[in-house]
């Protein structure tokens, strides 16, 4: 009798064990990500957690406003159409994208960056379209290429519009990963010693010179931007160029540091809904 | 020929007053076209200058530069804060100029004499 009251609480007490310990395991990215939402929204008591996709404009009404005239035709609507030219045109094999990538391709970018276990690594909506071409007889187009991947995924992403962003982190493999993206977001580099957190978390809101800083959560929801309305920039081309204003060296767009860190940076906007492609002054 | 040797010694006389004068007509501290300038102490991106009517759209994520003689009145303070501000305060944003090399020891003493008389 004893002995059986004493394996059932060993066994009770094991069970608490693996429970405490998966809970450890796996709820960090979560305190990441809301430890952050809570710091902003102390800072930024009137805004609504939909609104963090405007970025810096929630700081500008003058430029929310010129936003949402300029959202009405946008001026590169031509490009995007080029992007669905691309997206309907079938590979070598005979097949398109939308039979390569799952649910056809819509309402999926919110999925990725993602932590393939086969691959044991992550797997950016880009490499995911190159693993497509390569599948299917074609040469892998570069990453921050405007015309090809930069096009193609302004148009693949806008089939995603609405869908909310949800960044899993699911295995001991995807949070090393995450942990290493969030090294990079944490970072202090380059000649000026900034990391992402530098601006985009201490400093959102405020101002360099007459550029607001945009705060971290919600910036990766809208990908690619037209900045000045023309000029296409991928979220990862958009990291090499923080890099260089911070004197840094930039990775190659697509590097397992940069797909890391779009995989942590993703996971802080999870809820948000996507929307490309969209303008940016 | 006699007047010419006159305006000859006169000029040479001249001579090593002239480049003070010239200096007094340009009345801008060295370590104010330091601070302006984009490429090295690009200052004006975080703070405002108050003081100054040509400090145009200055930014804020640092303090605004004012009254900093009565602020520090320890001069090596303030350079020191240029030179590396994170070791005072792991958190500061502002970049270490001496440090990192983004600013010689001779701009930074320039920059700190330019503060001292706003």
């Amino acid at each position: 009798m004893r002995g059986r009251i004493r394996r059932i609480l060993l066994g009770g007490l094991a069970a608490l064990l693996a429970c405490l310990g998966a809970g450890a395991a796996f709820a960090e990215p979560e305190d990441d990500r809301l430890r952050l939402e809570t710091f902003f929204r102390k800072q930024f008591p009137d805004l609504q957690a939909e609104q963090y996709v405007h970025g810096a404009m929630l700081f500008d009404p003058e430029a929310m406003a010129q936003y949402r005239s300029i959202m009405e035709f946008p001026p590169f609507a031509g490009e995007v159409e080029k992007g669905e030219l691309l997206w309907r045109t079938p590979m070598q094999s005979a097949l398109t994208y939308a039979d390569c990538l799952p649910n056809g391709g819509r309402m999926i970018a919110g999925n990725y960056p993602m932590f393939d276990e086969t691959k044991g690594r992550v797997v950016t909506l880009e490499d995911a379209i190159n693993a497509c071409r390569v599948a299917n007889n074609e040469a892998p187009y570069q990453h921050g290429d405007p015309a090809t991947m930069g096009a193609l995924t302004a148009y693949l992403r806008s089939l995603s519009d609405g869908m909310k962003m949800n960044i899993r982190v699911e295995s001991e493999g995807a949070r090393r990963a995450f942990e290493d993206g969030r090294k990079t977001f944490y970072a202090r580099v380059g000649q000026l010693n900034f990391s992402c957190a530098s601006c985009h978390v201490d400093n959102a809101g405020n101002r360099l010179r007459g550029e607001i800083l945009s705060p971290a959560i919600g910036q990766a929801t809208h990908w690619p931007v037209f900045r000045g309305g023309d000029q296409l920039l991928t979220l990862q081309a958009r990291y090499a160029s923080c890099h260089r204003l911070a004197r840094h060296v930039p990775d190659a767009l697509g590097s397992t540091r940069y797909n890391n860190l779009e995989y942590f940076h993703s996971y802080l906007s999870n809820g948000l809904p996507l929307r490309a492609s969209v303008f940016r002054k | 020929m006699r007047f010419r040797a006159f305006f000859m010694i006169g000029m040479l006389a001249l001579a090593p007053v002239l480049p003070a004068l010239a200096q007094k007509a340009d009345k801008s501290p060295p370590g104010k076209a330091v601070a302006f300038s984009q490429e090295k102490g690009n200052c004006l991106s975080c703070h405002g200058f108050p003081s100054l009517a040509d400090a145009e759209q200055t930014g804020n994520s640092g303090p605004p530069i004012i009254a900093m003689s009565a602020r520090f009145p320890d001069r090596a303070a303030l350079r020191a804060k240029i030179w590396d501000a994170g070791a005072g305060n792991p958190a500061a944003f502002m970049p270490p100029f001496g440090r990192h090399r983004i600013l010689t020891e001779e701009e930074i003493d320039q920059v700190v004499d330019f503060l001292l008389g706003l």
